[in-house]
């Protein structure tokens, strides 16, 4: 981690949202490329060891971003995103849901709302998450386990029960 | 680097020494006949979690005791540390991406 670049990280569980704030040492053309271009987001978004892979994205208000986290053991958990906002170099926001490789989204979502500014070739990204439930909330780590698979096959589970009722 | 208190609590070990001087505080050698390891393991354990302000030493003639800091632990909620550090782990690679892109 670079610690000179301002990160800041806030979970309030009472309004269900996550704030972070991160300024990155690079334009703000640039930033915003890679929060928004396909082949850019693949490089950055899953956490080590995880790799991301999107399989199609359409970056338009009404568009689609449909991607999978791989784990370290080949397992695909998808997401679908849905832009519903976008003001561009300045502001966007999409409707984030777990689906199964199908598109089938688990009943409740996410909103990501990110704004971006820029000052002395800093480039400084605010995201704000609010998410529908507390229960989706604190299950967003259960595909982050490190070799923990048992978890992502518990959640597949849980999505296809939940999507089958 | 900064200690990430998550990596400090996911060892076992680590874990283990946490709940053995929650109840005293304890030397080096004390803490390592309860392990199937060598003292400098332990101290080097014994480190980390000293980074990390879980576990403050204190001199009592010729030995170093151990204690740990009840309110860090109270502090430490296992699910925001981890899902921060999935945060911190995104923007390490996107650090590293944008610099390439500047090149």
């Amino acid at each position: 981690m670079n610690t000179n670049l301002f990160f800041n990280f806030q979970v309030d569980k009472s309004s269900k949202k996550v704030f972070i704030t991160r300024d990155f040492n690079a334009p703000l053309d640039l930033v915003w490329d890679a929060f928004t271009k396909a082949e850019l987001l693949d490089e950055w978004t899953a956490p080590a060891p995880y790799k991301a892979k999107t399989k199609y994205m359409d970056f338009s208000v009404g568009g689609k971003r449909f991607y999978a986290m791989i784990s370290p053991d080949g397992s695909e958990s998808w997401a679908l995103q849905k832009y519903t906002s976008i003001s561009p170099k300045t502001h966007f926001q999409f409707f984030n849901t777990f689906t199964d490789k199908d598109e089938n989204p688990a009943p409740t979502g996410s909103e990501w709302d990110h704004t971006f500014s820029h000052k002395d070739g800093i480039t400084r990204v605010h995201i704000t998450i609010y998410n529908e439930s507390l229960e989706r909330m604190e299950g967003l780590l259960d595909g982050f386990k490190e070799g923990y698979t048992a978890s992502i096959e518990n959640l597949e589970n849980l999505l296809s029960s939940q999507m089958s009722q | 680097m900064r200690r990430d208190i998550f990596q400090a609590i996911a060892d076992p070990t680590r874990r283990s020494i946490i709940a053995l001087i929650a109840i005293n505080a304890m030397t080096p050698n004390a803490l390592a006949s309860n392990f199937n390891t060598t003292r400098q393991a332990i101290s080097k354990h014994l480190q980390i979690l000293v980074e990390c302000d879980l576990v403050h030493s204190h001199q009592k003639g010729r030995e170093i005791y151990y204690s740990l800091q009840v309110e860090k632990m109270k502090e430490l909620d296992v699910w925001l540390e981890q899902y921060r550090n999935i945060w911190i782990k995104k923007f390490d690679k996107l650090d590293k991406l944008l610099d390439d892109l500047k090149e």
